[in-house]
């Protein structure tokens, strides 16, 4: 069985380990120390040979992504954290940030030093006060301690670091979106080329990554690339989080070498819920097509999950038991994309929201057969037409689930309605009022159709 | 001819461009240049990509998704390698050896294409039968050549409140929207007035003012309001008609047309602008004789693909319960309708008075601005060759003598000087007395497309300037020949990069020294300079001889040979060799009752500082050519109804000094002035040859120009800089500024109100000081030495001191008629009583 590999969250059971004093007698900021005194393309190098990807989701190359900013102007540069956590299931940079905030910064000023950036900016979810808090705390404190501001440790090396809350959107973890919010702008996708690389932040070269990729940079840097390289798989390296929610019974986030498997983890994690078996489960998050018990024995790393037929995503694993209407669950994942589609381009636009009409009449049993097919039909339209990758996301379930669970489908329209029965499947009590939350506009149709 | 010619080159000899991309599309090989789109480059080969979002003028969105197409390009190993997904070909830049299937050759593109438009209908409301756009919509095209017969979306649609007015003039059905952004990338790309954005998000974004009245929808309301002019209007843009015309829908529709025609019942015809001297392209849509609406045509050179919502919105005035259509005869005391016979017999004989007889004081002309060429030359012709004088001048507005040298030694005769792609090119544009988006149109546009510096020479930064990125001069009006001798060394240098032009407008003429300061800057700097009137007849005047000065073709008047020279062409023994006299001695002279007959164009006396009213009552016989019955009307002794541009064919010559040609849109019995004219001179028993424009044309060619005869540049001495002294007193003794605004009360605006509705509010404008020193409140009264005082709100600006703004001609501010008062004149100012 494979062991946990506790590496960002190694200091989370101490005590205040969100403190400059705990992260420090841990061991922390020894990276920087180290960092100053390399070569900046050493650090790039070492990022590139340590194989890190990035964590936000897609899995691109880190090291990869910083090589392609262009040669230094004398102009600004800058490094944007994606700290935008939103996608459905995935709960690691919060906790992160909320427990060890230091490490992300400690991450930043090493980044920083290697791309030769002087300002850098976290963009952490609005929703979330408290960690932004935390962070305003965490940078505040390294200012204090020399870490941030002018001639850091006597390098000569200046870096300033604004910690920026969003304003609620899904949308502004894409990254283009996320700097034309943090430019102060509506937040919406941006046409590429050029790549933020090239014209980012304020048109000016841009490397933007996510909260866990670089907080996973001083560990390399620490403990060196063959000891990052000596985790995980051949070609999905180190280790990373697990978020395990749901139907699950010690529910949290799980570090662990990428490859892993979802057998193992449950074995961390206590296992199914009590007396439940596991029906479905997200490897990435709820825009990653569903798994079953099937996939319990797939790797989890980039290349095993892709095989079949998924992505790892932001190993966001929601776990469903026997007792889950996968109709339901899927209606809420598309509540959600319906909500949060920014409403620039035509199919996730009115896609998402014809979805979540269809799926809302399946689920009431005013559905029909043909339902079904126009649900296949109109993801169809969506996936591989939409402007950014939201569009994609919002069809991953429903074109998953349709295959995998079709009866259960056809079972609504037959039997008039969702034969499950919803308290079964809670894990505490609840008021199905909550539903609505999403339906406030006049594009409620429950009550027309009803 | 010179198209086939082109063409022909381009088909057989022409070497491909150095960095041409040759690429396949649909089978079809086609060479374009690099970093050209994919859905352009279909657009050479006669493939047509259906969009909504694209707009060749607008920066790309690829917000619809409407355009996917199948792509595929060589990797590194030369081999091609297709693209997973549809791209969208309004984003995507051609590269070489692409192959490119769209929905005609690509199964696939086919079917994403299908999947947008269904979607794309999903929540459009179904009422194309009584859509404005029904007939000539995208949307509505697509969906019958391509979209499903029936729907497959049987829930409820989207609804929202409709339709919300943007202004008074433009609407906004917000269901019927598709959201391609092409108004709000042209509200900011293009005319810079960013007063629509998206809102909200997902299915409920849309287009909106960020007024939150307007707006109610439940749970989402925006936070803050937009920035508003001092109108208070959400979206008050001089530009905001063509929004109208690029939305891909029936979204967006314009008061003046909503509900009024179906687009297949309307004739169209290309025009030219009557409203300003740009000479803008039109689409005149007309049914059974009357005109419907306005859009722009394109015009690379000129307009491009807009225009402002004057030359859209304004053509009621050629329409209104006043148009002439008889001519009227002055019978005692009353005008009554008569023959045509009839009139230009009264109008012959009371002409023939004037200049037979021992006491014969003579007659005179006022063209007015606004005619075209054509007209121009033959009210000259009819001056000089008829009444024997050289009184006639075109312009009845601010104007000098100094103005006259200027127009002859460097704008009559030039041909295409500066053009609108000079403007555009150049590097550093200086503005002298000219204000682009008030009096410019689309200058404006043109000068906001380019990256340059530009200077204005003006009291204060207005936000047409503002826009621009002007830096401001700040000059007190009738300082700016001071001004221009010594110009900050930043704005000396920039104007001497190549290129480099100098705009002088018409207010220029009332700063006493300011064109020979102009000229004298050109010369010494390298700048090349452009004069921009305002009206769309001043050019054409000037080129025609319709000024007291010059003969046609810039033709010193006082050179005996040029006098030789044109009346041989004419074919008269001689031509009068005085000087005439300027428009405003003309009225100063008739209102003394020295003149004998005045034949008035297109003049309104409200424009007019002079006494025109008096002019008029104290002249023993006025003729007037008018296609509405004005104020000249009433103290006219003959009227004679001439044709409005739409009912005419003939030439507006813009101020590039580019002949603007246009058909007769809409045929009716009316006369252009130079017929009228043609036919009053043979009762005269003077053959004038202005019968038809071709006969014109011909004898303004034949004509040419002589450079021989060239006035000398003027020579005015640049009066000393307006001494300190000259600041605001505690007394309110201030300068006048004005100009007009784009949108006002000027006479071809009228009967339009929802164009008025646009305008800006009136405001009088100082500065911080000048309002301590003078005791200003929130109210101003201006009072002048002439006639009464204008009271107007104040909104205080960083500008000069001493100096009072008010617009020219807008509500409850005719400068002229209230205060017979031209800019720079001396007025007092005095705040509100407490």
């Amino acid at each position: 069985m494979t062991d946990l590999a506790p590496v960002l969250s190694a200091i989370w059971d101490q005590e205040e380990s969100w403190t400059l004093d705990t992260y420090t007698k841990a061991g922390g900021y020894g990276a920087l120390k180290k960092a100053l005194a390399m070569p900046p393309t050493d650090l790039i190098q070492a990022v590139k040979d340590s194989g890190l990807r990035g964590r936000g989701g897609a899995g691109f190359p880190t090291g990869m992504k910083w090589g392609f900013l262009p040669p230094d102007d004398g102009l600004p540069r800058y490094l944007v954290v994606n700290a935008d956590e939103s996608e459905p299931g995935t709960c690691k940079d919060i906790p992160t940030m909320l427990e060890n905030p230091h490490v992300l910064v400690e991450g930043v000023v090493i980044t920083s030093f290697a791309i030769g950036c002087n300002h850098a900016f976290i963009y952490v979810r609005g929703e979330v006060v408290h960690v932004y808090r935390r962070l305003l705390q965490a940078v505040r404190e390294a200012y204090e301690a020399g870490h941030l501001g002018e001639n850091i440790h006597g390098t000569g090396f200046n870096l300033d670091v604004t910690v920026h809350a969003g304003a609620g959107a899904y949308i502004c973890g894409e990254e283009t979106a996320l700097l034309d919010s943090l430019e102060g702008r509506r937040g919406q996708p941006r046409l590429k080329p050029p790549f933020p690389a090239v014209a980012g932040l304020y048109a000016r070269p841009t490397v933007v990554n996510n909260v866990e990729s670089i907080a996973s940079v001083p560990a390399i840097i620490d403990k060196g690339v063959d000891w990052f390289t000596g985790l995980g798989t051949d070609k999905s390296k180190g280790m990373g989080f697990f978020s395990l929610s749901g139907h699950v019974t010690k529910p949290g986030q799980y570090e662990a070498p990428l490859g892993i498997t979802l057998r193992e983890l449950l074995e961390h994690a206590g296992g199914i819920r009590e007396g439940h078996e596991l029906k479905f489960w997200t490897p990435g998050g709820s825009s990653t097509p569903m798994f079953t018990a099937e996939h319990l024995d797939t790797p989890l790393d980039y290349e095993s999950v892709g095989a079949e037929g998924s992505m790892l995503g932001t190993r966001a694993l929601q776990l469903f038991d026997e007792t889950t209407c996968v109709v339901r669950a899927v209606m809420r994942w598309t509540e959600f994309y319906k909500h949060e589609s920014c409403g620039k381009c035509t199919p996730c636009r009115e896609g998402t929201y014809w979805l979540a009409l269809i799926l809302k009449r399946i689920e009431h049993g005013n559905g029909t057969m043909a339902d079904i097919q126009q649900l296949l039909d109109t993801c169809d339209s969506i996936a591989g037409r939409a402007f950014c990758a939201l569009g994609d996301g919002a069809t991953s379930s429903i074109i998953s689930s349709v295959a995998l669970f079709r009866e259960e489908y056809e079972a609504h329209v037959t039997g008039a309605g969702c034969p499950f029965d919803h308290a079964a499947s809670a894990l505490f009590p609840f008021s199905d009022a909550t539903e609505s939350i999403n339906d406030a506009s006049i594009s409620d149709t429950e009550e027309v159709s009803a | 001819m010179t198209t086939t010619a082109d063409k022909a080159t381009a088909d057989t000899t022409a070497p491909a461009p150095v960095d041409a991309v040759t690429l396949t599309i649909d089978g079809t090989e086609v060479s374009v240049p690099k970093g050209t789109l994919i859905i352009r480059a279909a657009e050479q080969v006669g493939i047509d990509i259906p969009r909504f979002c694209d707009h060749p003028a607008l920066a790309p969105a690829g917000a619809c998704r409407q355009c996917l197409v199948d792509v595929a390009s060589p990797g590194p190993d030369g081999n091609l390698r297709a693209f997973p997904k549809p791209q969208a070909s309004c984003t995507m830049t051609v590269t070489e050896g692409m192959v490119v299937n769209t929905q005609n050759t690509s199964a696939e593109a086919d079917r994403a294409q299908k999947g947008v438009l269904e979607l794309l209908l999903i929540n459009h409301p179904l009422d194309c039968p009584v859509c404005d756009k029904g007939g000539e919509c995208p949307l509505q095209n697509q969906a019958l050549t391509h979209g499903r017969s029936e729907s497959r979306f049987v829930d409820v649609k989207r609804v929202f409140e409709k339709p919300i007015a943007l202004s008074s003039e433009i609407l906004l059905d917000r269901e019927r929207c598709v959201l391609c952004q092409r108004c709000t990338r042209f509200s900011k790309e293009i005319a810079g007035d960013a007063f629509i954005d998206l809102q909200n998000r997902g299915a409920m974004q849309q287009i909106g003012t960020f007024d939150e009245d307007v707006l109610d929808f439940d749970g989402y309301r925006p936070i803050g309001v937009a920035a508003e002019d001092e109108s208070g209007k959400a979206f008050s843009s001089y530009y905001s008609g063509n929004t109208v015309q690029i939305c891909p829908v029936g979204a967006l529709t314009s008061a003046a047309y909503r509900f009024r025609a179906r687009p297949f019942d309307l004739v169209s015809s290309a025009g030219i602008s009557e409203h300003d001297s740009s000479g803008s392209a039109l689409r005149t849509d007309h049914r059974r004789g009357k005109i419907l609406r306005r859009l722009a045509d394109l015009d690379p050179v000129v307009n491009e693909d807009w225009i402002t919502d004057k030359d859209r919105f304004a053509f009621t005035w050629q329409n209104l319960d006043d148009r002439i259509t008889q001519p009227l005869v002055r019978k005692d005391g009353e005008l009554v309708e008569a023959s045509w016979p009839d009139a230009i017999a009264a109008a012959a004989a009371g002409i023939r008075a004037a200049l037979e007889g021992k006491k014969a004081k003579g007659a005179a002309v006022l063209p007015g601005g606004r005619v075209t060429l054509e007209d121009a030359y033959a009210y000259q012709k009819f001056a000089r060759v008829v009444l024997g004088t050289n009184d006639v001048d075109a312009r009845t507005r601010i104007a000098s003598d100094e103005e006259l040298a200027f127009l002859g030694h460097h704008v009559a005769g030039r041909g295409l000087g500066v053009t609108f792609a000079d403007l555009e090119k150049a590097p550093t544009v200086l503005l002298v007395g000219f204000e682009p988006e008030d009096e410019g149109g689309v200058v404006f546009l043109r000068l906001k497309k380019a990256a340059h510096k530009v200077f204005a020479v003006a009291p204060w930064l207005s936000r047409g300037n503002e826009k621009l990125g002007a830096t401001l001069i700040a000059t007190r009006p009738g300082d700016e020949a001071a001004t221009l001798s010594k110009l900050p060394a930043d704005a000396l240098a920039a104007l001497s990069e190549a290129g480099a032009v100098i705009v002088v407008g018409e207010r220029a003429a009332g700063a006493p020294g300011a064109l020979t300061a102009t000229l004298e800057l050109a010369s010494k700097t390298g700048a090349r300079l452009a004069w921009i009137p305002r009206r769309a007849g001043e050019r054409g005047a000037v080129e025609a001889g319709a000024l007291p000065t010059l003969l046609p073709g810039g033709r010193d008047v006082t050179s005996a040979a040029a006098r030789t020279a044109v009346a041989a062409a004419w074919g008269v023994d001689d031509l009068p060799g005085t000087a005439g006299r300027s428009a405003a001695d003309l009225i100063t002279a008739a209102a003394k009752g020295q003149l004998g007959a005045l034949i008035v164009g297109g003049v309104t006396p409200s424009d007019l500082t002079g006494d025109m009213v008096k002019a008029l009552e104290k002249t023993d016989f006025v003729v007037s050519l008018e296609v509405r019955r004005g104020e000249v009307a009433e103290y006219a002794d003959v009227v004679l109804p001439v044709a409005p541009p739409s009912e005419k064919s003939g030439t507006f010559l813009n101020w590039e000094g580019r002949l603007r040609s246009f058909a007769t849109a809409i045929h009716t019995e009316a006369m252009s002035d130079h017929r009228v004219l043609d036919v009053l001179a043979r009762e005269l028993g003077v053959t004038l040859g202005t019968g038809t424009v071709r006969e014109i044309s011909a004898a303004i060619s034949a004509l040419g120009v002589d450079e021989a005869a060239r006035v000398a540049a003027p020579n005015v001495t640049v009066p000393k800089p307006a001494a300190k002294a000259k600041a605001a007193t505690a007394s309110g003794e201030v300068v006048l500024a004005s100009w007009h605004q784009l949108v006002d009360e000027g006479s071809l605006q009228d009967g339009e109100p929802y164009l008025a509705g646009t305008g800006r509010i009136c405001v009088a404008r100082v500065s911080a000081g000048t309002a301590a020193t003078c005791g200003i409140g929130a109210t101003v009264t201006i009072k002048g030495a002439v006639r009464g005082d204008i009271e107007l709100p104040v909104v205080i600006t960083e500008m000069a001191d001493g100096v009072v703004w008010v617009p020219t001609k807008s509500p409850g501010s005719w400068i002229a008629r209230d205060l017979g008062l031209e800019p720079g004149a001396a007025v007092t100012v005095k705040g509100a009583p407490a």
